[in-house]
């Protein structure tokens, strides 16, 4: 964790929104509770506030630390904070948990008002556009119009790209980072997998695990070992790990032997005690259904016909989960319907999670996006 | 490969030239655009609407900084991202020197651009020749780098351009050849250090 120039001590917020939400699915949601954090402050114009939003399995702790918990910075504290990259000294910056998830928001966990019981399986599934909306009656309660941007990686900036979708007004830039405009076949694939691991462990009880005082930790566990390979590179891991054994010989047997299944236990370990197995199940869900252009008969540059805001989209060389390729994809649209864009493609051997690593060129390209951006 | 354009180099003169050519508020693409200050000096003075590719990392954060449309890109790999007939100029400003896949690039232009501008230093400049009969490959204000470390690898004569463009189908509509700001017009494959060509698609 980097202390230097840190939001701080942060403290999360929570809003009750009444109005129903008409979900794509066709299910309501009558009403709900999302929880978010802000940093820095929204100026007198209300025009310098930045929307980050979260990944599969991030939240709105997106910087800062909690009080009397020194370990436990935001999950994008290395590019959010005074004088950095997103510097909270000119943007209003606000991480929100995504509706459905395990943070605070209201998701499978959080009791149905119907039947005092958590809503388990019958939390119905939720889209990006879906989150989109929630998050636009969450900018109505801060009496924000129009975003001076939103962003985030993966999951994130496919909320990016929807928010210009939807929203083109209320934002003036799209932050889209190692995202994609649609999942392939083999991230279906891989998310498909992670699901069916979770759904057949005996202790899912069909999602009602809750009501059972149980947990399906061994599917979850194997979900998220499985989703963590795809998020390195092999040569990440190679560095890393190579073939490297705990105790320095074989020992025939099944336990762990190479420092890469112990790196993958542990992960999976933490995970399943962290997370939800029915948010990760939906929002896997909400990965597989994004795709803008299907609606346009594929067409994705009649997808983003409507979208005003600039955007900076940035992808990074060894992400094979969402490769330089799916960025170009997005770019292409956009250059189609010649909207202001800028794409880097960055050097970076570590996959996927190079959105949220330290790198001077990332860091450096967004400081300089954001600087241009006037509030 | 890093294409050498140092537009921040170049003298004024050389933006007002290509400037010149530029219709207000046309629509431009710079390949290999360095650090944008040639597609921010069009926006400044004839309110173009453009995009910059460039594959180098510290000439793509210079146009973020610059506030330039830029496509992180390796222009050999052409330019599939852009529509046919999608811009009113390709550029391609002192970059052909250094491109491996000369000819396709000129194709590529033709078919993205309504026009093309090209601009590079003049191989059959007297002072070139003069070395190269001296013994030695030319070392200049405009090409400053060794024999052995040069990036650039297709030097060529206006006439060598010119036959170029007649092979792939382009029509030269202007060309402006100049020797330290000023613009030659006796002699210039002799005494021009730096060539300008506008061209479009033979009709």
């Amino acid at each position: 964790m980097q202390a230097q120039n840190s939001v701080g001590i942060v403290t999360p917020q929570y809003v009750h929104i009444d109005k129903p939400l008409h979900l794509m699915s066709g299910a309501v949601l009558n009403s709900y509770n999302l929880v978010y954090e802000t940093y820095g402050k929204l100026n007198s114009a209300k025009s310098n506030a930045v929307l980050i939003c979260h990944a599969l399995s991030g939240s709105h702790h997106v910087a800062g630390i909690y009080a009397d918990q020194p370990k436990s910075a935001g999950w994008w504290d290395n590019m959010i904070g005074p004088d950095k990259s997103i510097d909270t000294n000119r943007f209003f910056v606000i991480g929100v948990n995504n509706l459905g998830g395990c943070h605070g928001s209201t998701g499978p966990a959080s009791i149905d008002a119907r039947t005092g019981r958590p809503y388990g399986a019958s939390f119905p599934i939720v889209t990006v556009e879906d989150w989109v909306e929630a998050q636009a009656q969450l900018a109505d309660h801060l009496g924000i119009d129009q975003f001076a941007a939103v962003g985030g990686g993966s999951l994130g900036g496919m909320q990016a790209i929807q928010w210009a979708l939807d929203y083109p007004e209320r934002l003036r830039h799209a932050l889209v980072i190692a995202a994609a405009s649609k999942l392939t076949a083999q991230n279906i694939a891989f998310n498909d997998v992670a699901r069916q691991a979770i759904i057949s462990d005996q202790e899912f009880y069909g999602g009602d695990y809750y009501s059972y005082d149980t947990l399906p930790r061994r599917g979850l566990r194997l979900a998220r070992m499985l989703g963590h390979i795809t998020y390195l590179s092999d040569d990440s891991m190679a560095i890393k790990f190579g073939r490297d054994l705990r105790s320095g010989a074989f020992s025939f047997g099944y336990d762990v032997e190479f420092e890469i299944e112990s790196y993958l236990r542990y992960q999976g370990d933490k995970f399943a005690d962290q997370f939800d197995a029915n948010s990760y199940l939906l929002m896997t869900k909400a990965l597989d259904y994004f795709d803008p252009a299907n609606a346009y008969n594929g067409d994705l540059s009649a997808a983003f016909r409507n979208a005003k805001a600039n955007f900076l989209v940035l992808s990074f060389t060894s992400d094979w989960r969402f490769s330089p390729e799916r960025s170009r994809d997005i770019v292409k649209a956009l250059l189609d319907n010649e909207a202001n864009v800028s794409y880097a493609e960055i050097t970076s051997r570590h996959g996927h999670d190079s959105f949220l690593m330290v790198d001077g060129y990332y860091h450096q390209l967004v400081r300089a996006y954001m600087d241009k951006i006037e509030t | 490969m890093t294409h050498i354009t140092k537009s921040s180099d170049i003298s004024r003169p050389d933006f007002a030239a290509i400037a010149a050519w530029i219709s207000p508020g046309a629509k431009v693409l710079d390949l290999g655009c360095g650090d944008g200050s040639l597609l921010r000096y069009l926006h400044d003075t004839r309110s173009i609407f453009g995009y910059g590719v460039e594959i180098d990392d510290n000439n793509v954060l210079s146009c973020v900084r610059n506030g330039v449309n830029v496509i992180q890109n390796d222009l050999e790999s052409g330019l599939s991202t852009f529509e046919s007939d999608s811009f009113d100029y390709v550029i391609l400003s002192q970059t052909l020197q250094a491109m491996r896949h000369t000819e396709e690039i000129v194709n590529e232009m033709l078919r993205v651009g309504k026009q093309g501008i090209v601009s590079f230093p003049n191989f059959g400049y007297w002072k070139n020749r003069a070395q190269v009969i001296s013994g030695h490959m030319p070392v200049s204000e405009e090409l400053p780098y060794q024999w052995f470390d040069t990036p650039n690898i297709h030097l060529c004569t206006l006439g060598d351009f010119e036959e170029l463009c007649n092979l792939c189908g382009a029509q030269i509509l202007e060309r402006i050849v100049m020797n330290g700001g000023r613009q030659i017009a006796f002699l210039p494959n002799l005494i021009g250090m730096l060539a300008f060509y506008r061209f479009e698609r033979q009709k």
